[in-house]
């Protein structure tokens, strides 16, 4: 009799193999093909209503224009560009100069944030009212409004002076309505060795820093991580500067008939842009390092004091990497926001991704082709950001022992 | 952005209509709807601007307003869609503007490949450049390492290119989509030159300069390029392109004639000239061959006078010669094939 007691479930006999449509599984496959075939469909149907009417329309499509000559100039260009150059390196241009601009707003955003999200923490009274209205006034004004609003600030003659026959703030150091000029440094090996420093800095740094956290765990001594790792990041440049002759030649800017020439140069509408991003974002930023810390529980702190450490420390040492497991997500969104609001420079005319792109959409009239391929650099660009901050949001996570 | 936004919008739009672009169907669309969706320039004195009762006004306002009184028997039905440089062949090519009368040169590769039709020249312009005058500048080959604001998506911002390039000088070009912020940023120094069309620089000059202060800036003598600027339909529809062909056509030769607005009804009953007849309506046929009523031509001439008065009214006092503009009777160019 124990045999026939066996369960029909557990020999995997069941009594008939045919599925009922009521079956929760077969439901569930069948709404999935169907919202496929949707997906699928729409998809279809705008693709080839696209062709038809651009064909009726005979407009021209392809992507070949993408080799023809740009004929237009561009302000300003990390690499090689003239109007002699293809409507691609246009776009390269566009997408280097979207790149700068968010990753220097990335880095710039997320220290500004940090700081002013701690200090809407802080004991003194001035300074958490005073970041407190700093998060309140900037992330509520809308951040098209505050790229205009900078660019209007330094295209202001009350503020900055004409180009035209400026004098220098200091040294060769001159900030004039057109931009900030300053020299920069003639090209020389020992420059490019100095700067080849800097990742190599960084990646000495790293494993520095592993060494001691292993070093410590194991033994318990302490290593001052911070200091040592600094001076290695600013002596390793400067050592291989030294080794390299110690370059000392400068180009100035000079004053011609049409304002300054030569030497470096930052634009106002990249400052615009920059400082737009960077304090709306930073706003953002703040909100999300506060909430982070709060999160923990304020035992970690009382119990940190208990064993006689010091505030720094308990901060950095323990809230702080509690608080990032809930601060790494959401500022994500955050770095992701920067980057696609950095379209808005277009706004102002830093010539990013969009502006470029929309002027060759305009000048080739291909604009199907121009709106993928931005989409397309975005989309990249966005997936990019998300895949590194996941795998970063995964190596802090608490690993379970 | 707003510009980007409008892009992405018509994209939209090019997906999702599969309605439009059969044989006469701009002109169906028109008719239909009553009312003319005519393309025009944000605000540039003597072209296009709203006034302070938000009315248009301007050459190429007035161009659109002919066109309505043809099709709709009525000047007034017209619907003004203010664009940027960068926006305008989007919306027309697809279909958010019937018609694009804004100051838009006419090139090869507009007329084909962006699968336009321009209906002939409104205006006969040349590029150029305005500098204040305290730069002292007297030729623009002196303008060797210049920032320069001009507004992109304009054949504006090649010439330019092409212009510095043939006479080896360089430059720093700033570019802004939106016609007030790049006449902001000229005024305010961020650029030493502001280049556009030579009509265009004559009205910025006079109505964007800083407190009224147009002595202060001077347009250089050089005209970099041959600009003729007229309106633009899309390709697919033969008649509504020959309707606004015509009617910048009727409007130019109501001037060789001595028709204007006010005259035009008298000059119907009274002339005893065959070609006023023939415009005028008076010999039918015209009108039909353009699968319109005969008093078409009447209407136009009527509703926004004769093309010298529209010159008269929009483009003298912005202080330009009537120059290469005059009837070709006159010693100018502007030519219109007869209507018979």
């Amino acid at each position: 009799m124990a045999d026939s007691s066996v369960d029909a479930r557990t020999t995997g006999t069941r009594p008939s193999t045919s599925r009922s449509f009521y079956d929760k599984e077969v439901q569930a496959i069948l709404w999935q093909v169907v919202i496929l075939t949707i997906v699928i469909g729409a998809g279809y149907y705008l693709y080839s209503n696209m062709q038809y009417n651009l064909e009726k329309r005979q407009i021209k499509t392809g992507f070949d224009f993408l080799s023809r000559e740009a004929g237009f100039e561009i302000g300003e260009s990390l690499i090689q560009y003239s109007a002699a150059s293809t409507y691609a390196r246009a776009f390269v241009v566009g997408i280097i100069n979207t790149l700068y601009m968010a990753a220097i707003g990335i880095v710039l955003a997320t220290i500004i944030g940090t700081v002013i999200g701690i200090a809407t923490l802080s004991q003194n009274w001035l300074v958490a009212k005073l970041t407190e209205w700093y998060i309140h006034i900037l992330r509520n004004i809308p951040v098209l409004l505050q790229i205009i609003f900078w660019y209007v600030v330094f295209l202001n003659d009350r503020f900055f002076q004409d180009a035209r026959g400026a004098e220098p703030l200091f040294g060769d150091v001159f900030v004039t309505i057109r931009g900030i000029y300053a020299p920069i440094p003639l090209a020389h090996v020992g420059w490019t060795a100095a700067l080849i420093a800097i990742p190599v800095a960084v990646v000495a740094v790293w494993i520095l820093s592993a060494w001691a956290k292993r070093r410590q765990t194991l033994t318990g001594e302490t290593f001052p991580t911070f200091w040592v790792g600094t001076a290695v990041l600013l002596g390793l440049p400067v050592i291989a500067w030294l080794a390299f002759g110690a370059p000392w030649e400068f180009e100035s800017p000079r004053a011609t008939r049409f304002g300054l020439r030569g030497g470096g140069r930052v634009t106002p509408e990249f400052m615009a842009v920059l400082v737009g991003l960077t304090v709306y974002t930073s706003a953002f930023i703040a909100e999300i390092v506060r909430a982070g810390i709060l999160s923990v529980h304020k035992g970690q702190t009382e119990a940190g004091r208990a064993l006689g450490l010091r505030d720094s420390t308990i901060m950095y040492q323990i809230i702080l990497p509690q608080a990032l497991r809930v601060i790494i997500p959401p500022t994500t969104s955050q770095y992701l926001n920067l980057t696609k609001n950095s379209s808005l420079a277009v706004a102002v005319g830093y010539p990013d991704l969009v502006s470029t792109g929309n002027t060759t959409l305009n000048q080739t009239g291909q604009a199907p082709e121009a709106i993928l391929i931005m989409m397309a650099v975005y989309l990249s660009i966005s997936l990019g950001i998300s895949l590194f901050m996941n795998w970063y949001n995964a190596k802090i996570q608490l690993v379970e022992r | 952005m707003m510009g980007f936004k409008r892009t992405l919008a018509v994209a939209a739009i090019t997906a999702f209509s599969a309605t439009s672009a059969l044989a006469g169907a701009s002109l169906d669309a028109v008719v239909k709807r009553g009312e003319l969706i005519c393309g025009v320039n944000t605000g540039l004195g003597g072209f296009s601007i709203p006034d302070s009762a938000g009315k248009w006004t301007g050459l190429d306002v007035d161009v659109c307003k002919a066109v309505a009184a043809a099709i709709l028997k009525d000047a007034s039905k017209v619907k003004f869609v203010p664009l940027t440089a960068q926006q305008r062949f989007t919306a027309l090519q697809t279909g958010e503007v019937d018609i694009l009368s804004r100051n838009t040169t006419w090139t090869l590769t507009r007329d084909t490949s962006l699968g336009l039709n321009f209906a002939g020249v409104s205006y006969y312009d040349g590029q150029g450049f305005m500098v204040p005058k305290k730069l002292n500048v007297k030729s623009a080959k002196e303008l060797d390492g210049a920032t320069v604001c001009v507004q992109p998506g304009t054949t504006t911002e090649l010439n330019l290119a092409d212009y510095f390039r043939a006479n080896g000088m360089s430059f720093t070009p700033v570019v802004i989509e939106k016609l007030q912020e790049v006449n902001a940023a000229f005024f305010s120094g961020r650029c030493d030159v502001y280049t556009t069309d030579a009509s265009g620089l004559a009205s910025i000059r006079k109505n964007d300069a800083p407190n009224g202060k147009s002595e202060d800036y001077v347009i250089l003598p050089e005209i970099i390029s041959k600009e003729p600027l007229g309106p633009v339909v899309r390709h697919g529809d033969d008649q509504f392109f020959d309707i606004v062909k015509w009617t910048l056509n009727a409007l130019i030769e109501a001037e060789e004639y001595g028709v204007t607005a006010a005259n035009a009804a008298d000059m119907a009953k009274s002339s005893k000239n065959p070609g006023v007849q023939r415009l005028l309506g008076t010999t039918p046929g015209m009108g039909k061959a353009l699968g319109l009523d005969e008093q078409w031509a009447l209407r136009a001439i009527s509703a926004v006078g004769n093309y010298g008065e529209i010159w008269k009214k929009n483009i003298e006092p912005l202080g330009l010669p009537r120059g290469v503009n005059n009837l070709w009777t006159q010693g100018g160019i502007m030519y219109a094939p007869p209507a018979r």
